[in-house]
């Protein structure tokens, strides 16, 4: 399960726990409290998996954890969508050109991109969530052959909190890609689905057995998700979810995100759900 | 690597200190202070707490006469010796302004060469426990390592074993069969002679350095008896092997709410205990903010904001903290790292200021399965 | 009357799976098609309620209008359901539905509807149980909305 071979404990380089300064490229607002950071990529610093996330740190204020959520192949820049809830993202986004972040990572688990292929992808995002989802969809975009359908579902809680409203028309537009996209509160402008995100299930026309499912969202958003899935013929160990927990260190040695016998930080963020579904349910674990 | 065995006198004893002492080790050995055992710097053996035991119950710790006039006559000390490896403020990094930009300062301290003399076999186990964690899974910590590689064990097996104490049940002690440089063994017939036995290369060159007598089969049986007699005295155990399966059939036993209404909340169990290495990191600033400084804090996870994330505590209530606490302890720690996260020192149960006993709460899970 | 290509719509949408014959043709002497464009309001609230409709293609929002401003609360499109207070005998329509898109979908008078549901149990029990369904599904999607998953705050607190 979790433990790893003593033999094959990475010693981790003096610096594992030391942010190294990277340059801030551009910050893009998505909505009124969301932004997408751009920051050049620290040389010493190794390519990513979509789904792993580094730890930012802004200087003299603290460090959280944040999903990345740019191209896994386009090297050069990091790419973080960051929403401004406390006091650490709030500095995160309030940045500008020119101006240095620290960087740990990439750390964690990453979206099962080998599982995926030759087979449809569904994916399901709810708000924020869709940031750590993004690499995924790049990658399949960029391997498209290798895989069938894609369809995304997502939700947002009204019309304003949709991220990526260009890219998500775009990526509709392609061959055998769908994105539907919900919201809990529209206005008369809003001429998407409404509703929350298990609502656009009825709309699916995958075959469970050849789908593996990706999510990331709330927790209560995928538990209900999951619930539904499994309703509908889907199988658990053909869904992935990424889980938020709280985490200081990214590497194990803080304790913070323990679920019930992981580590959300080095076994996850992204678990296989049999892997977690005698934890996800109990309250308070 | 052969084991060796000596048979240390009194003044040997006093001799292998200075010896540590030669070699750059700052010795820390138990010391009187104030009204608990603790460890602390020692420059000759008479800084040793001769005739000094300690006492400890549920909630209840006091230092007693021990007419005997042992060194090594108590159980466990006060505190762990983990406060040495993986210290309770430590800094990550610091950074320096340039502008706008920063620039992280490579300036961690070397570690320093310690010798923690006379620890307990339970600590022992506790530091075996904190390099599984801490050294040997996928990552290393590197601060950790530079002190633990800098650190030599010299542990004192127990003779006499305290009312809380449950090692025995744990397969960590009265007597420890590995994970020190040098164990010595106390052993009284008239006078205090040790039996001291090397457990590393290190141990066994420094015990040769000493050049006292080698211990014959009789003395080295002799001072083992004493540790069997220190296993039989105890009345609390865990099954520890049992323990995982007990407490997943356990998530809503009643009994977890019964002690969330006792358990404070208060974090003693977990500053107390030797494998609790869980920390949070705090950031601190110059008034003028030109450097920054990251540093790791002895965390506990009974504190609500521990397991904060947005939207608010996963564990919000004192009873699921304290079942975390005890399930990571004696269950998940299995999971992760393939051995039980309890030494039975029984610290927790002194420390407790309700008094709470973890074997007691984890034999009334399941009291058929565990005697 | 329905077309005859229209019974297999009919047959093949969700709420009548597994429908058994007999109960499929009282349904069929019943039902008639409509369209709407997009944009055109099917009912308003406190209409007294007319008809259920059984929603073919195209996609309709149920909004509540307040002044000054429309709130979107669900969409409805292929395969579901709308206006199923109409089958309730006292009950006006609660929201407003309109079409977003060409919407095609079976209609039926709620009024005759509740009638033969009185009239025949077997029939009644069959509808009942089906609306029973969406009922409980649009109240279980209203509670996740109700807790505002998405919000600063994380939801729910």
């Amino acid at each position: 399960m979790t433990s790893t071979d003593p033999a094959a404990a990475i010693v981790a380089p003096p610096g594992v726990m030391e942010p190294v300064p990277a340059r801030v490229l551009s910050v893009d607002k998505e909505t009124h409290d969301t932004f997408t950071l751009r920051l050049e990529q620290p040389p010493a610093m190794t390519g990513f998996r979509p789904g792993q996330f580094s730890m930012l740190y802004v200087f003299g204020v603290g460090e959280l954890p944040i999903s990345i959520s740019g191209d896994p192949e386009h090297p050069g820049d990091l790419t973080y969508t960051v929403r401004s809830v406390g006091p650490v993202t709030y500095q995160l986004v309030t940045r500008h050109e020119g101006e240095s972040i620290g960087v740990r990572g990439p750390f964690g688990t990453s979206w099962p991109m080998a599982e995926c292929r030759g087979k449809n992808v569904l994916i399901i995002a709810g708000g924020i969530g869709l940031a750590p989802l993004r690499p995924a969809i790049y990658h399949i975009l960029r391997h498209r052959g290798d895989f069938n359908r894609l369809v995304i579902l997502y939700g947002a809680r009204s019309p304003r909190d949709v991220l990526y409203k260009k890219e998500l028309a775009a990526w509709n537009l392609l061959p055998d890609t769908q994105v539907l996209t919900t919201v809990d509160y529209g206005g008369v402008t809003w001429r998407g689905y409404v509703g929350v995100v298990t609502t656009l299930f009825k709309y699916l026309r995958l075959l469970p057995s050849e789908t593996a499912t990706i999510l990331c969202g709330p927790e209560i958003m995928m538990r209900y998700a999951i619930h539904d899935l499994s309703a509908r013929g889907f199988q658990d160990d053909q869904i992935w979810l990424s889980m938020e927990r709280n985490m200081r260190c990214a590497v194990g040695f803080c304790g913070h995100c323990q679920l019930g016998p992981h580590f959300a930080c080095k076994d996850g963020p992204v678990f296989n759900y049999p892997d977690i579904k005698p934890y996800v349910d109990l309250y308070e674990l | 690597m052969k084991r060796q065995s000596s048979r240390l006198d009194a003044a040997a004893l006093g001799q292998l200190i200075e010896l540590l002492r030669s070699h750059g080790y700052e010795v820390n050995g138990p010391v009187k202070s104030g009204p608990a055992l603790r460890l602390a710097p020692i420059s000759t053996a008479s800084d040793l707490p001769a005739g000094v035991d300690s006492d400890s119950s549920p909630g209840r710790y006091r230092l007693a006469k021990a007419s005997d006039g042992r060194i090594f006559g108590a159980g466990p000390l006060a505190d762990p010796a983990k406060r040495f490896l993986h210290v309770p403020e430590a800094r990550l990094a610091s950074a320096q302004k340039e502008n706008g930009a920063f620039r992280i300062l490579h300036d961690t301290p070397p570690a320093p060469k310690i010798a923690l003399f006379g620890i307990r076999p339970c600590d022992v186990a506790g530091i075996a426990r904190m390099d599984r964690v801490l050294m040997k899974d996928r990552f290393a910590d590197s601060q950790y390592q530079a002190r633990r590689e800098q650190t030599l064990i010299i542990a004192a097996n127990c003779v006499r074993s305290a009312s809380t104490c449950f090692c025995a049940s744990m397969d960590t002690g009265p007597r420890s069969s590995s994970g020190f440089d040098i164990v010595l063994t106390e052993h009284l017939n008239g006078r205090l002679e040790y039996l001291a036995e090397s457990g590393s290369a290190k141990g066994a060159a420094i015990l040769a350095e000493l050049k006292a007598p080698p211990a014959t089969p009789e003395f080295v049986r002799a001072c083992h008896a004493q540790c069997d007699a220190a296993a039989a005295q105890q009345t609390r155990s865990v099954e520890y092997k049992k323990a995982r399966q007990v407490i997943l059939r356990h998530f809503d036993h009643p009994r977890w709410e019964e002690t969330g209404k006792r358990c404070l909340a208060c974090g003693n169990c977990t500053m107390a205990c030797p494998t609790c290495f869980c920390v949070n990191t705090k950031d601190r600033s110059s008034p003028d903010l030109s450097h920054a400084e990251r540093w790791r804090l002895w965390d506990s996870c009974f504190t609500q904001a521990f397991s904060y994330i947005h939207g608010g505590s996963v564990r919000t209530s004192i009873k699921s903290r304290y079942r975390q606490w005890l399930s990571h302890k004696l269950a998940h720690w299995q999971d992760q790292f393939g051995e039980t996260g309890c030494v039975g020192c029984g610290r927790c149960i002194t420390w407790c200021p309700a008094g709470i006993d973890i074997t007691e709460e984890f034999a009334a899970l399941e009291p058929s399965s565990t005697t | 009357m329905v077309p005859p290509a229209l019974r297999g719509s009919l047959a093949a949408h969700p709420f009548l799976e597994g429908i058994p014959e007999p109960l499929l043709d009282r349904l069929m002497a019943m039902a008639f098609e409509v369209t709407f464009e997009p944009g055109q309001i099917l009912f308003r609230e406190a209409d007294p309620s007319s008809f259920f409709y059984l929603i073919l293609s195209g996609t309709v929002s149920v909004e509540i209008a307040m002044p000054g401003r429309v709130l979107r609360i669900q969409t409805v499109g292929e395969g579901e359901e709308l206006g199923w207070t109409s089958i309730m005998a006292k009950v006006n329509k609660q929201f407003q539905a309109r079409s977003l898109s060409p919407v095609r979908a079976i209609a039926f008078d709620g009024v005759r509807l509740k009638a033969e549901c009185d009239s025949d149990p077997e029939f009644g029990y069959f509808i009942m149980c089906r609306i029973l369904d969406v009922v409980a599904e649009r109240l279980r999607a209203t509670r996740l909305q109700m807790l505002d998953v998405y919000s600063a705050r994380g939801g729910g607190s």
